[in-house]
């Protein structure tokens, strides 16, 4: 069974090409920390292309804006920018959400 | 061809070769991870450093192909030639197995870290070799060594400060391969024929810094550094281990049924 | 295709839950927007049963491309050249970015990695029906290059266009890497077909045994496909699987004729009145049997999946043990 506290946390990467103007979101990597999330994300997106610059952020931090479409029935953390709960640090008093 | 320099001061093949034949067994080694991998951005960081290996090897045996002219290729050095001929250190070929799994990942991070480390400063000596060509193709093995580095490295430290399992597997790796150093160091007829004739630097000189980057990161792993012992077979004077040939077969038994094909 | 499970019957058919009040609102939006073809993104409201089958349609993508990497992986060690060997492991490596890309669309929809993987792991999700043949000669290599990433491209270039946005970046993403295999894996075929009879007759042999079963995996024949309509209509599916597959057929013979291999079709020709080829029947109860588990090499491609998941635990807690030592490390310094 998944275990969420198993996993390794989900980290959103943004890269700049060598052309780029601005950092640009790619996708998403699972590291342990930050040092890997960077390595990973040269990896797969980037390619190893030289020039290139590299955002990671872990998921839970980022905060977006509201959705034009607010769900006020069904979505109590619209201003991250996932809905599924691991992302977030939940005490493990709380339990499975 | 090589027309740019004066035939002194291209590397002896013997020593392109043995570069060559690093590059091209480990990355068969590590190959074997594809698909095997204990979580998938780790298949894709292995796949990636076994096409940098394969990269480096193409460029070593390229040039070592047209030192030896007669028709040699990439491919016939590669593929053509017997374990007995191969100049690669012995650590190189050993299977990922330890006691404690057919392939154990403590077994190929070790390996990995105590390989880059020294190639850190093998290429980065090889950027100075009179022949342009090696010093060329040091360059761009520099800037790829540096990632297997600090991947291994860190890997490193997350498998010898991570759990009790993971830091007894990493010990026991380290305990079965340290021997396998020993030839980084030794003489050869080889390494000494390159160092006078410029080529390549003294492998002894490299030795205190190699040990240096060792210890500093057994220090953070909380590792043990093995007392130095057994004499394993030199792989670099083509006197190999029982698994070599097995490796070989397998890489060679395709391109070998159809000698005269083109791939 | 790797999505044809798509109409696959897998027993998690939506359900209708109780519709609160305003609803009615955010199911007009959602709709107006597919109807604009403007994209859905993570936060936007969607229908439970949108979401559901996108996480389905990408997760199952998503495990094609990890257990693809087995039947092409198999001939890394021995591919024939050295310029071979490089471009086989580049590939596989592309394949395994891509399971990473299509998880992480499938995570932005509420579900996590660990859970995608349980269910494929389990059995409870599929994966392409083509992964469960086996590669028996290098030239099956450039044919799968040739054949399944032909097909997989087809398939794919309709969803760049798709309604929910992650999912429709990453296959742009996908789409301009596989375009480059279906090229080196023709490219490959050429230079063996150019070669010796054997080289002939090993490329010959490949095309025979994966050409139909790479018709099947443009998945059943659409009046056997129920769920496609709904996929139509949420701009997920773009176009049928018959269509998907009459274009395939049409675009791949005269690729064959370049080659000089035989498709083993005997009832394969053109069709003046139509425009298009006329092919011969596909063996559907052997594609089921496939889909079910009972292919050639279901179980296999499974259980190493299984084994390398269960064999690298170990590394993936010794990861995160240590993560959680430098953070402890980290706070007692700060202290």
């Amino acid at each position: 069974m998944s275990n969420p506290n198993k996993e390794w946390p989900l980290w959103e990467v943004f890269v700049r090409s060598k052309q780029g103007l601005e950092h640009k979101h790619c996708g998403s990597l699972h590291a342990v920390d930050a040092q890997q999330a960077l390595q990973m994300a040269r990896d797969v997106y980037t390619r190893r292309q030289e020039g290139v610059s590299i955002w990671v952020v872990p998921s839970g931090s980022i905060t977006a804006s509201e959705p034009d479409d607010k769900g006020e029935f069904f979505e109590p953390m619209a201003d991250k920018i996932y809905r599924h709960p691991t992302f977030y640090d939940i005490p493990d008093e709380v339990g499975h959400m | 061809m090589n027309n740019l320099a004066p035939p002194e001061a291209t590397a002896s093949t013997d020593y392109l070769l043995h570069l060559a034949d690093n590059a091209l067994v480990l990355g068969q080694r590590n190959a074997e991870w594809c698909g095997n991998g204990p979580v998938l951005e780790e298949d894709i960081a292995l796949a990636n450093m076994s096409l940098d290996l394969v990269g480096q090897a193409r460029l070593l045996y390229q040039h070592a192909a047209a030192l030896t002219g007669h028709g040699a290729t990439e491919d016939s050095l590669a593929y053509f030639r017997d374990a007995g001929d191969f100049r690669n250190f012995t650590l190189l070929e050993l299977p990922h197995a330890s006691p404690s799994a057919e392939r154990d990942y403590a077994v190929t991070i070790t390996r990995n870290f105590l390989y880059s480390a020294l190639m850190l400063l093998v290429w980065d000596a090889l950027q100075d070799s009179k022949d342009p060509q090696l010093a060329a193709i040091a360059a761009k093995s520099l800037k790829e060594v540096r990632y297997h580095f600090r991947h291994s490295r860190d890997w490193l430290l997350r498998l010898g400060d991570g759990t009790a399992e993971s830091h007894a597997r990493t010990q026991s790796a380290l305990d079965q391969l340290m021997p396998y150093t020993r030839e980084f160091w030794e003489a050869s007829e080889v390494g000494r024929n390159a160092v006078s004739r410029g080529l390549a630097t003294d492998p002894a000189t490299l030795r205190a810094h190699w040990d240096g980057l060792l210890d500093a990161a057994l220090l953070e792993a909380g590792l043990q550094r093995p007392a130095a012992g057994g004499a394993p077979p030199p792989g670099k004077n083509g006197r190999h281990s029982e698994h070599l040939a097995p490796l070989l077969a397998d890489m060679q038994v395709l391109a070998r049924a159809h000698p005269a094909a083109q791939w | 295709m790797y999505t044809q499970s798509l109409d696959v019957p897998d027993g998690s058919a939506p359900t209708l839950a109780a519709v609160p009040a305003g609803a009615d609102a955010l199911q007009t939006r959602f709709d107006e927007k597919i109807d604009a073809d403007r994209k859905i993104e993570p936060q936007d409201w969607m229908p439970e049963a949108y979401r559901r089958t996108l996480v389905r349609q990408i997760s199952q993508h998503a495990h094609s491309e990890i257990i693809g990497m087995q039947p092409e992986g198999n001939w890394i060690s021995r591919a024939p050249s050295l310029k071979r060997k490089a471009i086989l492991l580049a590939k596989v490596q592309d394949e395994g970015g891509h399971g990473l890309y299509l998880y992480s669309a499938a995570e932005t929809l509420g579900t996590s990695r660990d859970q995608l993987l349980d269910a494929l792991h389990t059995g409870k999700a599929k994966y392409s029906s083509i992964f469960n043949y086996p590669t028996l000669l290098w030239a099956d290599v450039g044919v799968i290059g040739w054949l399944v990433d032909g097909a997989a491209i087809m398939n794919q270039v309709p969803i760049c266009r798709c309604s929910y946005g992650p999912y429709a970046r990453a296959m742009i993403r996908i789409c301009k890497e596989e375009s480059f295999h279906q090229r080196q894996g023709f490219e490959s075929l050429m230079v063996q077909m150019q070669g010796t009879p054997e080289q002939r007759a090993m490329v010959q042999d490949a095309v025979n045994r994966w050409w139909w079963p790479v018709l099947a995996m443009f998945g059943p024949p659409d009046a056997d496909s129920t769920n496609s309509a709904q996929g139509m209509r949420w701009g997920i599916k773009r176009l049928s699987n018959d269509e998907l597959r009459q274009k395939f057929v049409d675009a791949t013979v005269p690729q064959a004729a370049v080659l000089r291999v035989t498709l083993p079709d005997p009832d394969l020709k053109w069709n003046e009145a139509r425009g298009q080829h006329d092919y011969g029947a596909i063996d559907w109860d052997e594609f089921w049997a496939v889909v079910n588990g009972n292919g050639p090499c279901n179980k296999e491609r499974l259980a190493n999946r299984v084994k390398a998941h269960e064999d690298g635990q170990w590394v993936r807690d010794a990861a995160q043990a240590h993560a959680a030592k430098q953070r402890a490390r980290a706070l007692k310094e700060a202290a």
